[in-house]
């Protein structure tokens, strides 16, 4: 072995080049090989391209909803009421004569903004108590995953409607219970991440270094476990899109007249046999929504784990 | 001999309980001069490794008394004892955060003791163990198992310790690789003054490495011989024969190894 660095790529311009050098002279250059080569693997897989798709139309639809929204959300008018889909109204209008599309458009900004909490909430949280447990081990372990034996026994839907019922209903409260319930899943795959590395030699290395635990945990166990962590909530965020639904559907998520998908849904249920595109199209939507984020999920995971190199 | 810079008096580790206990250390007490290269041999469960996890403090769980450069080795982690007492490991793919850059590796140790110059100071320390700078930015998969093990020495060294506790540091590399890893650690010790306790179980690396060697068995010390008394069949137990004529055939080829790389340098 010699300790000379391999110069068989010439190193004349272009992003590319740049990006798949074999000398390379930054941290950033580093990292944006990683990131590049992650994207390849990403893009060479169709159905990640439709996940990534569909999770990339729901943001721009959230963000634009105001331009693409052909109508009021809010503006009822019942001489138009339950129109099947047509040129003038897309997808329809519902009981009181509001625009289903526009419904549906801003209704993605209701969506986006509870994936989007309950993932900044639960996924940290989780990760937080998952290696703190897995790292110190002991009672510290004993009495965390306890907690999480109690947070598991309970149905996660139920569990929400219980804390709703506690908090009182409102998107807010629905966010938070939801998140409340998102985190000990978490919490125990990073423990069991954490477990598999905590007696890896790079570890004992960085405590021979003089490391506190402190140190170990974020810097050495977080970024072990953040991979399968993002692939996790990445693939519960369907089941996170449906039990908002459902707490809206119930009546406990957002409240009338606020244009989120399980609340249409619930509401649409009334006019099913007349009127089907009440209900089908947030139904619909929830669909697809969870669907892209399945996909997106599981193309992370091939991606990001650790395992396959 | 100078004073010893490592001293451990009636070292015992064990774990389990009850029934299961198992006595992995049981009472080895020996000394080590400054520069010298003290080899503990024997076979695998033998309790040479858990030795080395207790002096290092990374296994606070044992009796008995460790001085290492005239400090006691505390039962608790002592991050103080990190710039006097430093190890490399048997399996570099292990043994490097898969995460992390050889520069993010090799700053971590820098910035957890507050040093100052941490770019001159990784510069200075892949030199010495020959890999130019730009491995600097590699991630550890980049890497071959020799390039590794050198990243892991150069980690070693950062904090410019006096002693290396080296567990099986060749054992998982190719046999040409494992010669030229041997010769740089030779050549480190040389330059900075270290002390070492080099762990194997292959008497070929015990004897291109060391001054005196220790031989266990059970977790107990059978002997301690120098290695001129090693090569001359000096050996006063039996089990230090046959571990010795065990690994014989495959030592000469590797000292041969070893020989030829030397000159070719």
């Amino acid at each position: 072995m010699t300790a000379e660095v391999r110069t068989d790529r010439p190193a004349h311009g272009g992003l590319r080049a740049w990006l798949l050098a074999e000398t390379v002279t930054s941290p950033a250059q580093a990292r944006a090989q990683k990131l590049y080569l992650g994207w390849r693997r990403f893009a060479s897989n169709p159905l990640a391209l439709i996940g990534l798709g569909i999770v990339v139309t729901l943001i721009l639809l959230a963000i634009f909803a105001p331009l693409v929204a052909t109508h009021d959300p809010f503006a009822q008018s019942l001489d138009r009421r339950l129109l099947p889909p047509s040129g003038a109204h897309w997808l329809g209008t519902d009981e009181l004569g509001r625009d289903i599309w526009s419904r549906i458009a801003y209704g993605a900004r209701i969506t986006l903004m509870i994936v989007l909490l309950v993932a900044l909430i639960a996924a940290p949280l989780g990760l937080l108590i998952g290696t703190v447990a897995g790292y110190l081990g002991g009672w510290v372990d004993v009495a965390l995953m306890r907690l999480v034996d109690v947070f598991l026994s309970f149905p996660g839907l139920i569990l929400a409607l219980a804390f709703v019922a506690a908090l009182g209903s409102g998107l807010e409260n629905a966010i938070i219970a939801i998140a409340l319930t998102a985190w000990p899943p978490i919490a125990r795959l990073a423990r069991a991440e954490t477990l598999t590395v905590r007696r890896a030699d790079y570890i004992a290395a960085v405590r021979l270094a003089g490391a506190s635990d402190l140190r170990i945990i974020v810097r050495h166990i977080m970024p072990i476990c953040i991979p399968s962590v993002i692939i996790r909530i990445t693939l519960n965020m369907a089941g996170i899109i449906l039990t908002a639904a459902g707490l809206g559907f119930l009546g406990l998520g957002a409240q009338p007249p606020s244009p989120e998908w399980g609340a249409m849904l619930s509401t649409g249920r009334a006019y099913m046999l007349g009127s089907w595109w009440l209900a089908a199209m947030p139904g619909i939507a929830i669909l697809v929504v969870s669907l892209g984020f399945n996909l997106l999920g599981d193309a992370l995971r091939d991606v990001l784990d650790p395992r396959a190199s | 001999m100078s004073a010893p810079v490592i001293s451990v008096r009636d070292l015992r580790v064990s774990f389990g309980r009850g029934a299961s206990l198992i006595h992995a250390v049981d009472g080895v007490s020996f000394e080590v001069a400054e520069g010298e290269v003290f080899g503990l041999v024997g076979e695998s469960g033998c309790g040479k490794s858990t030795i080395l996890r207790a002096i290092s403090g990374l296994n606070t769980e044992w009796t008995g008394s460790a001085t290492i450069a005239g400090r006691p080795v505390a039962h608790r982690r002592d991050p103080a004892m990190a710039r006097i007492v430093q190890m490399v490991f048997q399996d570099p793919y292990g043994s490097l955060h898969p995460k992390h850059t050889v520069e993010t590796a090799l700053m971590e140790p820098i910035r957890i003791h507050g040093l100052d110059n941490g770019a001159r100071r990784i510069d200075r320390v892949l030199t010495e163990v020959g890999l130019s700078p730009a491995f600097r930015y590699r991630y550890p998969h980049q890497l071959s198992g020799g390039q590794r093990q050198r990243v892991a020495i150069a980690r070693a060294l950062i904090l410019e310790p006096r002693v290396l506790l080296l567990d099986e540091p060749t054992s998982a590399l190719d046999v040409s690789v494992q010669a030229e890893i041997l010769n740089l650690l030779s050549d480190i010790k040389r330059m900075e003054n270290l002390t070492y306790v080099l762990v194997s179980h292959d008497f070929g690396v015990i004897a291109h490495m060391c001054d005196r060697v220790a031989v266990m068995n059970h977790g107990v010390m059978l002997e301690e011989l120098t290695i001129e008394d090693l090569m001359r069949g000096r050996m006063r137990h039996d089990y230090t024969r046959e571990l010795y004529e065990a690994s014989a055939g495959y030592s000469r080829r590797l000292e041969t190894r070893a020989d030829e790389a030397d000159a070719a340098a």
